[in-house]
């Protein structure tokens, strides 16, 4: 990296989390790569021997050693309020016998040779795999590492490795010879890596498994953490933009007269689909883009309404789409059945709305550009770039930043695309920020769902045959271009072609029907979020339909699902399942395996007239496998869970002649303190693979919640949120 | 000309009298501990205290604050009530992202500073206006309950 380029980035997270030259230019192991990767750049360091002291381009591993002993982790995953990249520094100091209090973590760069998360094949922080896909290779490099720093020992005081053992960032030979890493690590890094690397079993842990506090809080607890948005570069102004309301549509002219008088602004530009205004502050260009006189071609999109949309996917739920899944034979068992069942469950278009608004620092120079973001997509953020700009990929670089929660936005990187347009037509470094308006307005929502099940039931009331339509847009195909020949969207049917039940003459059908008005994305909790609701409020219903216990009916089809049953059990034993209640109260579960994780949910909630109700508990019961920082778990479900709350008692995107209507937190209003009950969680011990656990508890509130207000007041309500269909929390 | 006086420091501040207190602090100061997140005073990541009650900054004009005591949270380390806060806030584990947690902290701070025993109904009024959208209400009350207890 040039020295002039270094001089830019003085502020950037990188350059902080450096500290000094000299410090990480020590041991730097890339111990395990991804199995679809067949080479990578850390690989061929390693075999051409260029590791250690020269090798400061040292992006491509996951651990490095310096000389002063300090540990840096590179972390493949992004901090965005998970807790994630603590619980990697775990992983590794738990194997490299070094406390918590030694690692810094940085942020990979883009690399998808090195940092493609294997069960999403592309580098990204998302869709709760962070743990499952690290646990592996983090553990592994911290291992590496230790394993180089005793052998680097042991040829410093001629004994033999295995004589020698690590402890607290110190290697101890057999004589009471004693030395730091940072000592060792100058001859460690010249050492081929070892072919063997074993990994501690469970019962050797010394650090994972206890509560550990997050390496990440200090600093925001004080202010002193900087999110994008707080981002200062030298020579930066700050840009944000009015985008056309009907998404589609484009600019056809606009008068700048009035916006350039106002005090700090710099210049007017003009893109496809919005204005930008740059200017010495935020509050000055939003001034300049209330002046600004826009005249928009409003484009196709312009007629639709929210009506038209919710009344297209209620027919297509009856369509015949695509086959997803299909066993057994769902008409003879039809046939065959005593009666047969049926319910359509809708569920609203949603907004991610996380506090910190959109925001990406770009700065494009004729040679190159850098990016300074909170990103889920590093690489997406480098390929963007590098297209906006016509500049090499290798020209772009991505500073990735602690991110102002995302819950799935900053998968997408339609915020990057339009910083680097703007960047490219100054010559100066911009900050763009949109306002809670836009941000709000140009979102890409979670997309409506309208789920029809359908049971054929024998004279018990219990499943013979299934079926399940899932009718709605495709976020796989809007995310990658297209869908598998096979039409079926995957993340669309999750959890549905594999329910925890065993469902005979199971026939399960995909109906892709797009909204087109605006884009569709991942939104926290993805397909088994949808699809559990469904499920999980339409075996409820067969279970009362039955007259059966909703536990007891669950159970009895789960019995090829120990660890599902095991949650289910604990739950109820937690809650006081089955003891009675007064009239107008009841309690309602749901349960899910979505993430590696099995999760089993209650609400009770008293009704306080016909349609007010009160939250009276919420717990869960959690078995994640193997966990590794129990606090994060906890909290993960805690919040996961009043996330998820919020979305079902209140929100819904409304699109009226083509635009979206929400605009802030007055019109789209999220659960305050003040209506947030305490989430009880209840962790299972467990040895298992670890499980995703960020999204578990988002995916099952909305269910819990609806069946637990059919049991306090007989009302069966099957659309999403409760506010829309006239029910309050009190 | 403004003169402001920003934890404890006297601060000359050339902007116009009807811009936001939160942007003279965020992109005039480069103090950037306190948050833009709605810009309407419905989400409270803006939250600072002015003559020790909390105010939404996104919304008060700086010709308003003029020549009385701001405190933000890059000095609310500087009170006991504020260093116990955020000491609990840690022991608690309460943050996730982050971001809305300048706000709250100032919000609890003032809470505990005009009432150092908050029932659930207090905390509930004092905090209602700090939106989280990781949700962390639960740790946030037991976090204050803890300090209100010491």
């Amino acid at each position: 990296m040039p020295m002039q380029k270094e001089s830019t980035l003085d502020i950037s997270r990188r350059r902080l989390l450096q500290g000094g030259s000299t410090a990480l230019t020590g041991l730097i192991l890339s111990s395990w790569l991804p199995p679809l990767v067949s080479k990578s750049v850390a690989a061929e360091a390693a075999t051409a021997g260029r590791l250690g002291d020269q090798s400061i381009d040292g992006f491509g591993a996951f651990v490095r050693v310096g000389h002063d002993s300090r540990v840096t982790v590179i972390s493949p995953k992004i901090e965005m309020g998970q807790g994630m990249q603590t619980g990697i520094a775990m992983m590794v100091a738990e194997e490299l016998e070094v406390g918590l209090e030694h690692v810094t973590i940085q942020e990979a760069p883009p690399n998808t040779a090195l940092y493609a998360d294997t069960l999403m094949q592309f580098q990204a922080t998302g869709g709760s795999t962070s743990t499952r896909y690290t646990w592996e290779p983090l553990r592994r490099a911290g291992a590496t590492a230790r394993i180089l720093l005793v052998q680097a020992a042991a040829l410093r005081w001629r004994v033999a490795p295995s004589l020698c053992r690590a402890e607290n960032g110190r290697v101890l030979g057999p004589n009471g010879q004693n030395a730091s890493y940072g000592e060792l690590v100058g001859v460690a890094a010249t050492l081929p890596l070892p072919t063997e690397v074993p990994l501690k079993t469970p019962e050797q842990f010394k650090l994972l498994g206890t509560p550990a506090r997050r390496l990440d809080t200090p600093s925001k607890v004080n202010g002193k953490a900087r999110f994008t948005i707080d981002l200062q570069i030298p020579g930066m102004l700050v840009a944000s933009t009015v985008t056309c309301p009907v998404y589609g549509g484009r600019l056809r002219s606009v008068d700048d007269q009035q916006a350039r008088k106002i005090l700090g602004v710099r210049d007017i530009v003009r893109l496809e689909n919005a204005v930008a205004v740059t200017a010495s502050n935020f509050w000055a260009c939003q001034q300049a883009l209330k002046a600004l006189r826009i005249e928009w071609d409003l484009g196709a999109n312009v007629s639709i309404d929210s009506a038209q949309l919710d009344e297209a996917l209620i027919e297509a739920s009856s369509r015949s789409g695509v086959i997803a899944k299909r066993e057994g034979d769902i008409e003879q068992a039809r046939q065959q059945s005593a009666s047969q069942f049926e319910a359509v469950y809708e569920q609203a278009m949603l907004s991610h709305s996380p506090l910190e608004p959109i925001s990406c620092v770009a700065h494009v120079r004729p040679d190159g550009c850098d990016l300074w973001v909170g990103t889920q997509v590093p690489v997406f953020a480098q390929q963007t770039a590098a297209r906006i700009t016509g500049l090499p990929e290798n020209k772009i670089q991505v500073h990735n930043q602690l991110i102002g929660g995302a819950f799935g936005r900053r998968l997408d990187f339609d915020f990057i695309t339009q910083a680097v347009a703007i960047a490219r037509q100054v010559d100066y470094p911009i900050k763009l920020i949109w306002s809670r308006e836009e941000d709000m307005t140009h979102d890409l929502y979670r997309p409506l769902y309208a789920d029809r099940l359908n049971a054929a039931l024998d004279q018990q009331g219990r499943p013979i045959g299934w079926e399940h339509r899932i009718a709605g847009a495709s976020v796989l195909a809007r995310y990658i271009g297209s869908l598998p020949s096979s039409g079926v969207d995957a993340d669309a049917v999750e959890v549905a072609v594999e329910p925890i039940y065993h469902l005979p003459n199971l026939q399960v059908r995909y109906i892709r029907e797009e909204p087109g008005v605006v884009p569709v994305s991942w939104w926290r909790g993805v397909g088994p979020l949808r699809s559990t609701y469904a499920l999980e409020c339409f075996i409820d219903e067969l279970a009362h339909n039955a007259k059966a216990d909703p536990v007891t009916y669950r159970l009895s089809l789960m019995e090829r699902q120990p660890r599902a049953q095991a949650v289910l059990r604990l739950l109820a034993e937690k809650t006081g399942w089955g003891q009675p209640l007064p009239a107008g109260q009841g309690r309602g579960i749901a349960v899910s395996a979505v993430f590696g994780s099995y999760v089993a949910t209650m609400v009770e909630l008293e009704m306080q007239g016909e349609t007010a109700f009160r939250i009276k508990r919420l717990v869960s019961a959690v078995d994640c496998g193997l966990v590794i920082n129990p606090t994060s778990v906890t909290a993960q479900i805690e919040g996961g869970t009043l996330f998820g709350l919020s979305a079902s008692l209140f929100n819904e995107i409304l699109i009226k002649n083509g635009q979206v209507q929400q605009t802030n937190f007055h019109s789209y209003r999220q659960l305050r303190i003040s209506e947030a009950p305490p989430v009880e969680v209840h962790l299972i011990s467990s040895l298992e693979t670890p499980g995703g656990i960020g999204e578990a508890g988002t995916a099952l509130i909305g269910p819990a919640l609806v069946n637990a207000l059919f049991a306090a007041s007989g009302k069966r309500i099957r659309r999403l949120p409760l506010s829309r269909m006239g029910y309050y929390p009190v | 000309m403004q003169t402001l006086m920003i934890n404890g420091q006297s601060r000359q501040v050339d902007v116009p009298e009807d811009m936001p207190l939160l942007w003279v602090l965020r992109d005039v100061l480069d103090m950037t501990g306190t948050k833009y997140g709605c810009g309407i005073a419905q989400c409270g990541v803006c939250t600072v205290h002015l003559d020790g009650q909390p105010i939404r900054s996104c919304v008060i004009p700086v010709a308003a604050v003029a020549g009385r005591q701001i405190t933000t949270i890059e000095a609310i380390d500087e009170t006991a009530v504020g260093q116990a806060v955020q000491r609990a806030w840690l022991e608690h584990e309460v943050v996730q992202c982050g971001y809305c947690q300048s706000g709250q902290i100032m919000a609890a701070t003032a809470l505990l500073q005009n009432n150092p025993m908050p029932d659930d109904q207090a905390i509930d009024t004092a905090m209602a206006g700090n939106l989280c959208r990781c949700a962390t209400y639960t740790r946030i009350r037991t976090a204050i309950k803890s300090v209100a207890r010491s």
